[in-house]
């Protein structure tokens, strides 16, 4: 019946099917009954109404029928529900970390994808992890959700059963690009994983600040060709002249090295003019001053 | 009752100009007042409804910027949540109708229900002042989730201590209810021979009283969030965000109590006044109201089902949304049963009465699949839930209103509005209504969370044709009002009883006088619905 990409399609899509089952059997049921009733009594059809003030056997009935199917329908949920708590204690791990809009997954070699790969087969443990506010991490072909909250660690699992590549979104609400913080999560063989595991994951072609920004989610608001989106472009940025409030004040300041270090320590005190605050996290122990360097060097080239 | 004021003139007559309006403590002139407010609200929240709908019509930029958007869903939310649905049919037609139906002048405290009206106001001039100072609107949706509701730079905090200005108005009105069903009954009429609008109000107003503080207490945490960064909810300063989610719900879970109820009521009175027959199981009525009230405190964690709540607290939390299900079935099921052998008068209010239970079915069923745990996984902050809560506060609540409104009509105004136009009013809107809605319910099946600027492509279809429905509802609206505008000025003069109904309201003057009725009302031998044939 159903294509089963987890091993959770089946417990959720039986309590969907059983709960939908039973309530448009009732919505149908009731509708055409009350119809009927309209047209059947209607008062040309039936000028004199009959005072009907109760009926013991109808009204135990119809209150001991619904809460037998709906604890039958709480039954199915519970059943789909229970093994997404159950947790094999052979899965394999992954740090999902969720920020303002960015997901990156990181593997237990310390190296990090803004992919989640995973082998076909085999018992994987997201711990969710937020940098910032609440996101909730989606994957809604394996039909799991959990959120993600900043301050505490949730954890959900998965084993997938078909290779492909399957949409992973934020479901909760965290903002102005929230509806584009989108992943790609990608089911290979366990040979291929393996392949891609030793000698893809964490390598890029990319020069070295760029890994940089875009493992740290710069990019998901400062874009690189010039597009306006949360916050000021990188392109031309360095040694770029900006006018920027400071303590409510408007000031000239020009791009340099000292000017990015209080910007990713304290990103509040200066906001360039035209730009929001409080969009931006600290980076103040994310990013080191080797780290800092290669950005700038990126940057530079971004005339 | 008072014997010096006349009984000649109606309400509207004995006074005139503005000032004996925004002073009066006439109930009906209150009530009237949070009439003309809240459905001017109503038209602001349909607009920017409307202004999602257009920007969802296709993937990518339509008409708005992300933020824009943001900030029009949350707008759209308070509004319609603060300061439409809470207040509609309590404010509206339980200030009007209540001391009428139990046959007394007035509420028990008129100028705390003058003073409800005017906070009402004051919470919306915040709400308002959001568009013009600072940063724009806020942009957090309608739940003010934090941490991110603390650290964004849109004018939270006044958004927030607008819906805290309204919880007072709403905890007054509870309080005034309340006293005025204890004390001020007519003489012989009994808990149990209270019309059961009256028993919704009741339940409601207790809901309103209790639950109601532990949100503003709540939306104060936020602001001394914001001001003095305390580290309540913001982990970054030793917070627990969690703690608001378990706050602002337990209020909130009963708060959907408080649309839902009062809209019960209006069809348990609509039903029998048009089938001519007692309503059926009217103890069973009465009494579910106060049980869905009573139970409906302890389910709040079915809005948390994803957040990391411990696997016990989510089963308890499931299994109790279940059984606060079941009194809410009865109530269908006795509707029901009063249409049977009764001898229909297919009015405009009744086809409203029709088309909110079908509708409010939908939404209740729907809310099973998300008090199920493994389903509400999957369509948990998906646009299931936004088809669902419609269903739910607009399909039933909001059509209930309508429904209230075509009924009293006659009895507020003295005139008939054209039935014909009403009717195709109501056609309209009802379709227009499902295929707004019916898409979303799909889309959250297939996977389309909410407060989404922009979507995949695989989700376009669905999303067009829930904006052209929008716009057949939009028209359905129009015509509804503009018959209903018309009628206001030029509609037929109406009698004391135009729809042969035998409850309470019907027997005095159409409009009512000042003091409500111009001869003593008499109880309906029997009970409430026992129509003589
Ligand atoms: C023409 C009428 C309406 C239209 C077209 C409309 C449309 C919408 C849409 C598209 C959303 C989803 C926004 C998103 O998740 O991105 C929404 C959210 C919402 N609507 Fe409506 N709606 C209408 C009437 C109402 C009414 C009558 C109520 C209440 C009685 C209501 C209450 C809400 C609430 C509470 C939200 C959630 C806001 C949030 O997520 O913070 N709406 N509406
Ligand atoms: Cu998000
Ligand atoms: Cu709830």
């Amino acid at each position: 019946m159903f294509s089963e990409a987890s091993n959770f399609v089946k417990g959720v899509d039986t309590s969907l099917a059983v709960i939908l089952g039973i309530s448009i059997f009732f919505l149908i049921g009731i509708t055409v009954v009350m119809i009927y009733f309209v047209i059947r009594y209607n008062k040309k059809r039936n000028p004199k109404a009959t005072n009907i003030e109760h009926n013991n056997t109808l009204e135990i009935l119809w209150t001991v029928i619904p809460t037998i199917l709906v604890l039958i329908m709480f039954y199915y949920g519970w059943a789909g529900f229970k093994p997404m708590r159950e947790v094999p204690d052979d899965a394999m791990v992954v740090k999902a970390y969720g920020q303002m809009w960015q997901w990156t997954f990181e593997y237990d070699n310390g190296k990090k994808s803004d992919k989640l790969v995973v082998p076909k087969g085999k018992a994987v443990k997201l711990d969710l992890i937020s940098l910032d506010v609440l996101h909730a991490l989606y994957i809604p072909a394996f039909r799991i959700k959990e959120d993600v909250v900043p301050g505490k660690t949730n954890f959900m699992w998965f084993e997938a059963r078909k290779l492909g590549e399957y949409d992973v979104l934020c479901a909760e609400y965290c903002g102005q690009r929230h509806a584009y913080m989108i992943s790609k999560l990608i089911v290979k063989e366990q040979a291929d994983y393996d392949n891609w595991y030793i000698n893809e994951l964490g390598v890029s072609t990319d020069p070295p600040g760029l890994s940089i920004l875009k493992q740290n989610a710069c990019i998901s608001c400062h874009s690189l060709d010039g597009t306006v989106l949360v916050g000021p472009t990188f392109k031309g940025i360095w040694e770029r002249k900006q006018i920027i409030i400071r303590d409510g004040k408007e000031i000239e300041i020009v791009v340099d090295k000292e000017y990015m270090r209080r910007s990713l320590n304290k990103p509040n005190d200066d906001i360039v003019k035209g730009f929001n605050k409080g969009l931006m996290i600290s980076y103040e122990d994310k990013i080191n001053e080797e780290q800092l360097d290669q950005i700038i060097e990126y940057l530079k080239t971004l005339k | 009752m008072a014997t010096a004021i006349s009984t000649e003139k109606n309400f509207f007559e004995i006074k005139k100009g503005i000032a004996s309006w925004l002073f009066t403590l006439d109930h009906k002139r209150i009530g009237l007042m949070y009439f003309y407010a809240i459905i001017s609200f109503f038209l602001v929240g349909v607009i920017l409804g409307l202004l999602m709908r257009l920007e969802l019509i296709a993937p990518g930029e339509t008409i708005v910027k992300p933020t824009t958007y943001n900030q029009i869903f949350t707008l759209h939310g308070v509004i319609m949540i603060f300061l439409f649905i809470i207040p509609s049919i309590p404010a509206i037609f339980g200030n009007f109708f209540l001391p009428i139906m139990l046959g007394t002048d007035d509420v028990a405290f008129p100028r705390l229900n003058l003073l409800s009206w005017w906070l009402y106001v004051g919470g919306a001039v915040f709400a308002l002042l959001t568009l013009v100072v600072g940063d724009g609107p806020a942009d957090t949706g309608w739940t003010f989730y934090a941490p991110y509701s603390v650290q964004t730079g849109t004018n939270v905090t006044l958004s927030v201590l607008a819906a805290f200005i309204l919880g007072f108005s709403s905890i007054l009105t509870g309080l005034n209810f309340i006293v005025t069903i204890h004390r001020l009954r007519a003489p012989g009429m009994t808990f149990n021979k209270m019309p059961l609008f009256a028993w919704s109000l009741y339940a409601t107003s207790w809901i309103q009283l209790l639950a109601t503080p532990i949100i503003g207490i709540t939306l104060l945490m936020i602001v001394a969030e914001r001001v003095f960064g305390i580290g309540l909810f913001d982990p970054s300063i030793g917070g627990d965000p969690i703690l608001y989610q378990h706050l602002f719900w337990i209020y909130s879970h009963p708060a959907v109590y408080i649309m839902a109820l009062p809209a019960m009521g209006i069809i348990s009175e609509l039903i029998p006044s048009f089938a001519k027959r007692t309503i059926f199981g009217y103890k069973a009525i009465a009494y579910s109201s106060m049980a869905i009230a009573f139970v409906g405190y302890f389910v709040w964690g079915h809005h948390m089902f994803t957040s990391g709540m411990s696997g016990t607290a989510r089963v308890i939390f499931s299994i109790l949304t279940f059984i606060v299900a079941i009194p809410t079935a009865v109530k269908v099921f006795n509707w029901v049963a009063t249409l049977y052998k009764g001898s229909i008068d297919v009015q405009t209010p009744l086809l409203y009465a029709l088309a909110f239970i079908f509708q409010f079915l939908i939404g209740g069923l729907s809310g099973l699949v998300l008090a199920a745990l493994a389903a509400d996984i999957h369509v948990h902050d998906t646009y299931f839930v936004v088809g669902h809560f419609h269903y739910v506060m607009f399909g039933g609540t909001g059509f209930a209103m309508f429904g209230a409104l075509h009924y009293w009509f006659p009895k507020i105004w003295g005139r008939m509005y054209n039935k014909r136009t009403a009717n195709i009013g109501f056609a309209l809107l009802t379709v227009g209504f499902n295929f707004l809605y019916f898409p979303m319910m799909i889309l959250g099946l297939m996977g389309m969370p909410r407060r989404y600027y922009d979507y995949l492509p695989r989700f376009t279809d669905l999303n067009v044709i829930s904006t052209v429905g929008s716009w057949i509802l939009a028209i359905g609206l129009i015509i509804m009002l503009w018959n209903l505008i018309r009628a206001k000025k030029t509609g037929e003069k109406v009698g004391r009883n135009p729809w042969g109904s035998i409850s309470m309201e019907w027997q005095t003057k159409s409009p009512p006088p000042l003091e409500n009725f111009d001869k003593l009302p008499e109880l309906n031998e029997g009970g409430p619905y026992h129509y003589k044939h």
